[in-house]
């Protein structure tokens, strides 16, 4: 499945009001970056604890990005 | 057959064209064939558009023909169109907080668009991801609150003014708190306004009429606030007028309570005589004082400084007019004024600061670093053109100080629970998007109280205050949004960790039980107490700890 180029998975933990609207405006301004994100709406980074990111670890994200 | 987990679970997906844009990037067909592979997902539509009055008709006709109960849209952003779809839910019968929405257009479609074999598999798992999620939504309830339609405006210069006046207009009944024993605030000390020429008391004697015979606006001088309860639509305020307390029930509160003048002891050898603030030069000729020979006047003293790094503003505009008029006077009076830069932005304030040169008016710039020093009868101060010291003859040497927040801000902080800023002035919810309201809902800024304003900027900022106000004022009845916190009172443990890091105020601890339980019309749904909480006891509705594991697990199953 996988081809031998390494495509690591990034799971972004988006606060509504800043991140989550940045990526909507990266959306509606046409920047393009890589499709390797994997977005989780939050209300607030403040929903993000320890246990979530441990958890994407856990299931083998690459990489974790909280933005709040 | 698919594996369904929980067969009571039934998810109807839909999943939207948005016309090109995200047809025309994604492949559709991969998508509706995965959606329906997905646990507990029975129906599953490609809309064109599913905003449009059709794709939500098909939304409304589906969930009775198919017996969903949960429903996922992949389309658009949920800051947008979450509403529209979770009111179409509500319109056949679903509670609005069992519909979830999948981000497959700003989020994927417009990022990925040379990439669609990739952007597809990322629109795949986002989908995914939200019938996770759905699957473990429960039914919310938005909850009514009670709405005082009234106003209590603290401050009762011409920003609270303003904002008093036109929310009378507008019909609601305004309480005007004001500590001192008459309205009007700075403006009842000025001496003249420019352009107009004219003294304030024009403009305070028509707007205090205004005001008294406004039978819905009632003015309580001498009265100061003594105690904030409540929240949005109910709050309380106490007010102390000569000592007599009341209590007033009011929706919305305004705050107004301007600033003061600092007095610059210690600084350029002020001493309220011969050397002294524009303030105090106002009254000055306000009396008919007999205009001096000579005036020297210093800009920026006790400001833009490390004590207070922050430009008053109005200062500039008030050392010109009060130069203009010192000339029209006496033209034979000189004025100099020593500065470091001029604010003197708009139209009349540019002609303003023309027709002071015209009136023969020096203006010298100085180095803060080499600042002016003032002597009896003159200043010295280091010409940066002539890179000389020069000396300058002064019968009066005016300085023009900067506004500082009140005395009492803090207390008043406090009491309402909105922030200051490093300076004392009151902080808006948002530099940009929210700059007359708190982030605390309900209560409102204008006026110098936010920061220093020319007369006009206060008087716009009340009006605009009181529009805000209005803006909830005018609804029946106030509903919050279902998703906030809920603290399990069997396994709270009363450790106060959610109650610290509550940012709204939103938790209280209820000693006799020994537990924390979140007051909802309070809570914002950030989910720092759910986050905080050690003992899992705390939890955000709508984003609680078994719906993200739900995402988390799908987002990396691929």
């Amino acid at each position: 499945m996988s081809s031998e180029q390494f495509e690591p998975t990034v799971v972004g933990f988006l606060c509504n009001w800043c991140a989550y609207a940045g990526a909507d405006l990266a959306g509606v301004s046409r920047l393009q970056y890589p499709p390797n994100l994997r977005a989780v709406r939050t209300l607030c980074s403040a929903t993000v604890g320890p246990h979530q990111i441990l958890k994407a670890f856990q299931k083998g994200a690459d990489g974790v990005f909280v933005g709040g | 057959m698919k594996d369904q987990k929980s067969s009571d679970v039934r998810i109807g997906v839909f999943i939207c064209d948005c016309g090109s844009n995200i047809a025309g990037y994604l492949k559709m067909p991969t998508l509706v064939d995965y959606a329906k592979t997905l646990d507990n997902v029975v129906f599953v539509q490609e809309n064109l558009y599913t905003c449009s009055e059709g794709g939500i008709n098909e939304i409304k006709e589906a969930i009775p023909r198919e017996n969903l109960n949960r429903v996922v849209v992949a389309s658009c952003t949920p800051r947008t169109h979450e509403p529209l779809f979770q009111s179409a839910c509500e319109e056949a019968g679903l509670n609005p907080y069992l519909f979830e929405m999948a981000n497959i257009r700003d989020q994927c479609s417009w990022v990925h668009m040379r990439e669609g074999e990739k952007g597809t598999e990322r629109a795949k798992g986002q989908i995914a991801m939200a019938v996770a999620k759905a699957a473990r939504l429960r039914p919310l309830n938005r909850i009514e609150l009670s709405l005082t339609h009234k106003a209590v405006v603290i401050g009762g210069g011409v920003a609270g003014m303003a904002a008093a006046m036109a929310l009378g207009n507008m019909g609601y009944e305004v309480d005007l708190i004001e500590k001192q024993d008459r309205l009007g605030g700075l403006l009842n000390d000025l001496n003249l306004i420019l352009p107009t020429h004219e003294p304030p008391s024009v403009l305070l004697d028509d707007l205090i009429g205004r005001l008294e015979n406004n039978p819905k606006v009632a003015i309580r001088t001498n009265s100061t606030v003594k105690k904030v309860e409540g929240y949005i639509g109910n709050y309380v305020v106490t007010a102390a007028t000569d000592g007599n307390e009341n209590k007033i029930k009011t929706g919305v509160i305004v705050v107004a309570v301007g600033a003061r003048v600092l007095k610059p002891a210690g600084l350029m050898g002020y001493n309220g005589d011969r050397v002294v603030t524009h303030l105090e030069l106002e009254a000055m000729l306000k009396q008919g004082a007999a205009t001096p020979k000579s005036v020297v006047m210093v800009q920026c003293v006790g400001s833009r400084c490390e004590e207070r790094t922050y430009c008053s503003r109005i200062c500039c505009m008030t050392a010109v007019k009060n130069a203009i008029l010192l000339k029209e006077n006496d033209p034979t009076t000189s004025v100099t004024i020593l500065y470091r830069d001029m604010q003197m932005y708009g139209v009349e304030n540019e002609d303003m600061f023309r027709r002071s040169k015209e009136l023969g008016v020096r203006y010298v710039t100085f180095d803060p670093e080499k600042p002016p020093i003032v002597e009896d009868g003159k200043v010295d101060v280091y010409h940066l053109r002539m890179g000389k010291q020069i000396s300058m003859p002064a019968d009066l040497v005016v300085l023009s100080t900067p506004l500082i927040a009140q005395e009492d801000v803090g207390e008043i902080s406090t009491m309402l629970k909105v922030p200051l800023n490093e300076n004392g002035f009151f902080l808006e919810g948002h530099v940009k998007l929210k700059p007359l309201d708190f982030a605390t809902d309900g209560i409102y800024l204008c006026g110098n109280a936010r920061f220093p304003s020319t007369i006009r900027e206060a008087i716009t900022q009340g009006l605009g205050a009181a529009s805000r106000a209005a803006g909830v004022l005018s609804k029946d009845a106030l509903h919050t949004s279902g998703i906030v916190a809920d603290i399990s009172p069997e396994t709270c443990c009363g450790c106060l960790g959610c109650v610290q890091v509550c940012p709204y105020g939103a938790i209280n601890f209820f000693e006799d039980r020994g537990v924390c339980q979140v007051n909802k019309v309070l809570c914002k749904g950030c989910g720092g107490c759910a986050a905080t909480c050690p003992s899992g006891s705390a939890r955000l509705d709508g984003f609680s700890s078994d719906q993200i594991y739900a995402q988390i697990e799908k987002a990396l199953a691929g």
